[in-house]
């Protein structure tokens, strides 16, 4: 493999759990909340991914494993933001620093044990494609499937009554439950299947990325997830194109190491996703962009009495 | 705060279940792990309780525990998430670690540690001016831009203390060279305490004092409730929310001198072990109160110090405190909603 094509499968492959947790967190913030908790679902997804993998070595159950207990951790989370209409960015960060300490408090003996590894699955004649066949064809199944994710989010919240009905929760709860939405169930039940994409996430960055369970396995990847989402500006495809810059900056990292053109030094490379992020951040918010945030975004919706 | 509305039954038994919350899911972990959470509490408590020398530790944590909680709590009072305190705490311990190298020579050893200090508040101010302007100018949200430079700070010390500033006699050991005499804290005798704790609680009653007292405090406290009404009465939101929060990351800059002047005697790993984060829990443990920062961060450490002991006595893991914690943080939340009804 050439060096392009070895860092475009390299930028593939560390897109993908920001790509996942990003999707999830689009559809939480749509239908109007704002979910901290990316870190702690993927860091749970994470650890509950390898060790159903590590039992069953089934991949499907291992993936589906991490997703629930993502959704799992996000209904907590809707719970007190939806249901008891607490402070959303407490509540987000209380279930990151939960995530985190259940995952490393049951972790703690699997550390450095091997588990299981989920392979690539070249897509047949495409992966001969010259170039790039390999590196886009030739990866693992669950890059198939959040490129999937992305384009279903996509349809679904764009062209579906259902994505409607989600976005009007966001933008403005009052009037969707006067036109008859049920509000707090099409909340709870996106916070629920953007947890379960999350979990997705980790599931993926511990049988896939880096395959084995260590603490902290996420490395941030759940906040540079928040990050994209507002520099996406709500969009699923706009989260693509931000997953996939994020991806490209981590590459690089890997790319250096492995080839050992070291023109950037390594922390430079290290910081440069997070400074980057920021900077999007900002020139998105000065070219006025920030102004498609859903309107009901972080705000609890109780029914007048 | 109104003693007598919190001395009412209803908020006894609130208060009872909340704090008794975090305690049930503590235990359910420990039950799950297979450890009698009986037995492991009470090991927590001893580690936490069970000496003085046990206890020092105790406040030595909630010393830098006390001002990162300090730290959320000025900014929050303005509506402001100052989620980076733990790399402005990073930076104040880099920029402290600048001066506490490179000055021995040019100061006289009884200025060496209040230049110490300014340095890494210095440092803190210099990490939140970021986000503070981008917030200021641009609206953008200061939750994600102090979070994500947490990590371009541990990255940025990390390439300090294996490269550059990497001690040459220190054995391939990643870390600087110890600080000279002047450069360090005193301590109080047999412990590792030292004045960080005593900052902490002068800056609580300070801010405690500034907020109620001062034409400052009373503006900020408008701000926070109500930007709009503020911004009608001819309050700038922007420019005060911009100073509030630099001085937000000098307080948690100065933590981070404390840490390494005072605990470390160098810049080397384990500066960042989470205080920042942990400031948020202090702060609304605090109900983001200054005065009740301490406190909180006493309540915490001994968590931190308790689970630190489990780790030692029981073989279980330390990261049970992080799991109370959380479930502190969220039973926190709920009690203020029910209060609120």
């Amino acid at each position: 493999m050439n060096d392009f094509a070895f860092l475009l499968s390299l930028t593939l492959k560390s897109s993908m759990a920001v790509l996942l947790a990003a999707q999830g967190e689009v559809l939480s913030e749509r239908a109007g909340v704002i979910n901290l908790g990316q870190e702690g679902m993927m860091l749970m997804g994470a650890f509950i991914g390898y060790l159903v993998g590590y039992l069953t070595g089934n991949a499907a159950l291992a993936f589906a494993a991490a997703g629930l207990v993502g959704s799992l951790l996000a209904c907590l989370h809707g719970f007190f933001a939806i249901r008891l209409g607490a402070n959303q960015l407490l509540s987000g960060i209380a279930l990151s620093i939960l995530g985190a300490g259940l995952a490393n408090f049951m972790g703690r003996g699997f550390i450095g044990k091997p588990g299981l590894r989920v392979g690539e699955w070249p897509i047949p004649v495409l992966s001969d494609l010259p170039l790039v066949g390999k590196a886009v064809f030739g990866q693992n199944a669950l890059v198939y499937v959040a490129v999937a994710v992305t384009v279903v989010m996509w349809f679904a919240l764009s062209r579906t009554r259902w994505g409607l009905t989600v976005r009007a929760c966001g933008e403005n709860p009052t009037a969707a439950d006067a036109m008859g939405a049920p509000v707090v169930r099409t909340r709870f039940t996106a916070v629920a299947l953007g947890g379960f994409l999350s979990g997705m996430a980790g599931g993926y960055l511990s049988l896939v990325f880096t395959p084995g369970w260590k603490e902290g396995i996420s490395a941030g990847q759940g906040w540079i997830a928040v990050a994209i989402v507002i520099f996406s500006g709500w969009r699923p495809l706009g989260a693509l194109a931000g997953a996939l810059f994020f991806g490209f900056l981590s590459a690089l990292q890997f790319f250096s190491q492995a080839t050992g053109y070291n023109v950037v030094p390594l922390y430079i490379l290290r910081i440069l996703p997070y400074v980057l992020t920021i900077l999007t951040l900002s020139f998105a918010a000065a070219l006025g962009r920030r102004g498609r945030a859903p309107a009901g975004l972080g705000k609890p919706f109780f029914r007048e009495h | 705060m109104s003693w007598q509305r919190a001395m009412n039954s209803r908020a006894i038994a609130l208060w009872a279940f909340a704090l008794a919350v975090p305690l049930l899911a503590g235990a359910a972990v420990f039950a799950v792990m297979g450890a009698d959470p009986l037995a492991a509490y009470s090991v927590m408590f001893q580690g936490a309780f069970g000496s003085w020398g046990r206890f020092s530790e105790v406040l030595v944590k909630a010393s830098a525990l006390s001002l990162t909680g300090l730290a959320v709590i000025l900014a929050a009072r303005m509506n402001l998430w100052n989620i980076g305190c733990e790399g402005q705490l990073v930076m104040g311990a880099v920029f402290a670690t600048a001066a506490a190298l490179n000055l021995g020579d040019t100061l006289p050893p009884a200025l060496m540690l209040p230049c110490a200090a300014l340095c890494g508040m210095a440092g803190g101010a210099v990490w939140a001016s970021g986000p503070a302007w981008l917030r200021s100018r641009l609206g953008v949200s200061e939750i994600i831009t102090t979070l994500l430079l947490n990590y371009v700070a541990i990255a940025l010390m990390e390439h300090l203390y294996f490269g550059v500033w990497r001690d040459p006699a220190g054995f391939g050991f990643p870390g600087t060279a110890m600080f000279a005499e002047a450069a360090r804290l005193p301590r109080l005798t047999g412990t590792r305490v030292h004045p960080g704790l005593l900052a902490g609680i002068a800056g609580a009653v300070l801010l405690a004092w500034a907020l109620a007292k001062t034409r400052w405090g009373y503006e900020l406290t408008v701000m926070g409730l109500g930007p709009k009404a503020a911004s009608y009465a001819g309050m700038n939101a922007a420019r005060r929310g911009f100073w509030v929060l630099l001085f937000s990351g000098a307080i948690a800059g100065l933590a981070g001198m404390a840490e390494v002047t005072g605990i470390h005697y160098r810049l080397q790993q384990g500066v960042a072990v989470g205080y920042g984060y942990d400031g948020v829990i202090v702060a609304c443990l605090a109900r983001l109160h200054p005065a009740l920062a301490t406190p909180a961060a006493v309540v915490l450490a001994a968590v931190l110090v308790g689970g630190e002991y489990l780790q030692t006595k029981m073989r279980l893991p330390s990261a049970a405190s992080l799991v109370i914690e959380a479930a502190l943080l969220l039973s926190l939340l709920w009690l203020q909603v029910r209060k609120k009804r």
